[in-house]
């Protein structure tokens, strides 16, 4: 039903989620932000299960600035992803575990871009491109087809109307909406929005 | 609550719960009454913790299973969530209306029900799901609410009420439990510029930003005063929106909803849409009907509607229908070529 996409470029990584809140086959918000910041440059997607999803990322989302506060300086991606991990990990065999997916994005002034696949099974791994939902059975092929590590920005962009357009093509569920971000290092950047009709 | 003390609800529900190293997670507020320091309650509060219910996934009982208090009793009939409720957000403040039937299975148990709780004077609540569940969760979130008032000598926001009744229904997620309740109220903040728009805080040190992040502010919406309606589940959903509507008979109310909603509706238009909805939602589901309740809250307050019966707007509906026929036949004639 929700739908995930993360593309990485050699300085920046391109996140987009769509913008639907369902319950059950009403459309409850058309305009539902799925992407929680962690920090000036990390950036995490969640969907899943109702209520977990927003508990799971608050709860990520606090202790990732607590560890700031704390410490001074900020997580990395990387750490921030194992971070996550972990606490997925943590609660998979215990009486609730968290049924969420995952995708954490980042740049790391050390490291550079970072794009980080997790799922509710807490597993982890970093990777060029990614997707979650339904959608990424329809998407994965065009970005295996299309995707090159030197894509410039403008490219990327691109390559994700191409899989928006698929997926408004053969997808059985109507998104008409998708929340687009940018993180380069120079931290978020919020991009526009990709609506159906201007695919 | 004196109730509890005399069925002993305190012992067994938070006695599985206690742990040695940390404090009760105590959702009823049990701690409060004796603490001295308060280091330990606020980050339990809000961290998720182990609990011992049944997680939806995990169906099966495992022989290690929850104690007593997971352990439903059997119900005596089929309870269905069938209702109507709506709220929407526009220029005039906020509407919240509602059917009043309660059923259970195919039964009407109460054709007189009370849907819409008011919790204080700027916010009323509209609830779905189990009757009885909602009372009490009505009656826990007045007394957590006036208790905060009185602790803190500021009412809590409507966003922030919303967040202590949905993480004060965590621990119940995967039980029975089932509350559907959509908070319409608004939001006075003492001090600031009245409801001026300001631009969104959104840095990750607020706690109260629906999604914290960067979000484009809706108009007049987001900031923390103004008309809020938002929608909070047992499964955990937390959603602030423009127009919610909840219950078997929500389909219908809103299609009649999306096709005439706007900002800019007088007073008058947004009660007759309101009342409008329901009454096709209660034409078409079963399990809605009866009467329809209508509350408005402005920055004075709630108001209440006089509750009307839908039976009556049926046939004045009816007898419209006829006298367009009758006029639309003879229309219909003097086109024919």
């Amino acid at each position: 039903m929700e739908y995930l996409i993360g593309i990485q470029g050699p300085d920046f990584v391109l996140v987009a989620a769509d913008n639907v809140a369902a319950s059950s086959i009403i459309q409850m918000k058309h305009d539902y932000d799925k992407m929680f910041k962690l920090s000036e440059k990390i950036l995490l997607l969640c969907v899943g299960e109702a209520g977990d999803t927003v508990q799971f990322a608050e709860y990520i989302q606090k202790n990732v600035q607590l560890y700031k506060m704390r410490n001074g300086y900020e997580l990395s991606p990387a750490a921030a992803a194992n971070f996550t991990r972990k606490n997925l990990a943590d609660y998979l065999r215990s009486r609730t575990p968290y049924h969420v997916n995952l995708l954490l994005a980042g740049y790391d002034d050390a490291d550079g871009p970072g794009l980080f696949y997790m799922d509710y099974l807490s597993s982890l791994a970093k990777a060029p491109f990614a997707a979650h939902g339904y959608g990424a059975f329809l998407t994965l092929s065009i970005l295996d087809r299309y995707y090159r590590p030197d894509l410039s920005q403008e490219e990327a962009v691109g390559l994700l109307k191409k899989c928006v357009e698929e997926l408004s093509k053969r997808f059985i569920l109507n998104l008409p909406s998708f929340n687009v971000r940018l993180i380069d290092k120079d931290g978020i950047h919020d991009m526009e929005k990709l609506t159906v009709s201007a695919v | 609550m004196a109730l509890e003390d005399v069925c002993g609800f305190k012992e067994k529900l938070f006695s599985t719960l206690e742990d040695t190293t940390t404090s009760v997670h105590d959702y009823c507020n049990l701690e409060w009454k004796g603490q001295e320091t308060s280091e330990k309650i606020p980050h339990h509060f809000f961290m998720p913790h182990f609990s011992q219910t049944n997680f939806s996934i995990s169906r099966t009982p495992s022989p290690f299973g929850p104690r007593d208090r997971s352990v439903t009793v059997r119900r005596p009939f089929p309870l269905s969530h069938g209702t109507t409720t709506l709220g929407f957000i526009f220029q005039g403040g906020v509407i919240a209306a509602a059917d009043t039937r309660a059923s259970a299975g195919g039964l009407v148990a109460c054709p007189a029900v009370h849907k819409i709780t008011p919790i204080h004077s700027h916010l009323v609540v509209t609830s779905s799901g189990s009757g009885a569940d909602c009372m009490l969760w009505e009656r826990i979130l007045i007394r957590e609410i006036r208790l905060y008032q009185l602790r803190h000598r500021r009412r809590l926001s409507i966003r922030g009420t919303a967040k202590l009744l949905s993480f004060m229904l965590h621990p119940f997620k995967g039980t029975n439990v089932c509350v559907a309740l959509t908070l319409c109220g608004w939001d006075k903040e003492d001090g600031g510029p009245g409801c001026a728009k300001n631009s969104e805080d959104t840095s990750c040190k607020t706690d109260d930003s629906p999604s914290g992040v960067i979000s484009s502010a809706t108009h007049s919406l987001s900031p923390n005063c103004g008309p809020q309606l938002i929608y909070v589940c047992s499964d955990g959903a937390r959603l602030q929106g423009e127009v919610f509507s909840v219950g078997s008979g929500s389909p219908y109310a809103y299609s009649v909803l999306d096709g005439s909603l706007s900002w800019d509706l007088s007073k008058k238009e947004a009660i007759s849409l309101a009342r409008e909805a329901v009454f096709r939602a209660t034409h078409r589901d079963a399990y809605s009907g009866n009467n329809v309740d209508l509350f408005l809250v402005t920055a004075q307050g709630w108001s209440q509607r006089r509750r009307e019966d839908l039976k009556e707007e049926y046939y004045r509906d009816m007898e419209r229908k006829a006298q367009k026929q009758q006029s639309g036949t003879t229309q219909v004639m003097t086109c024919k070529k």
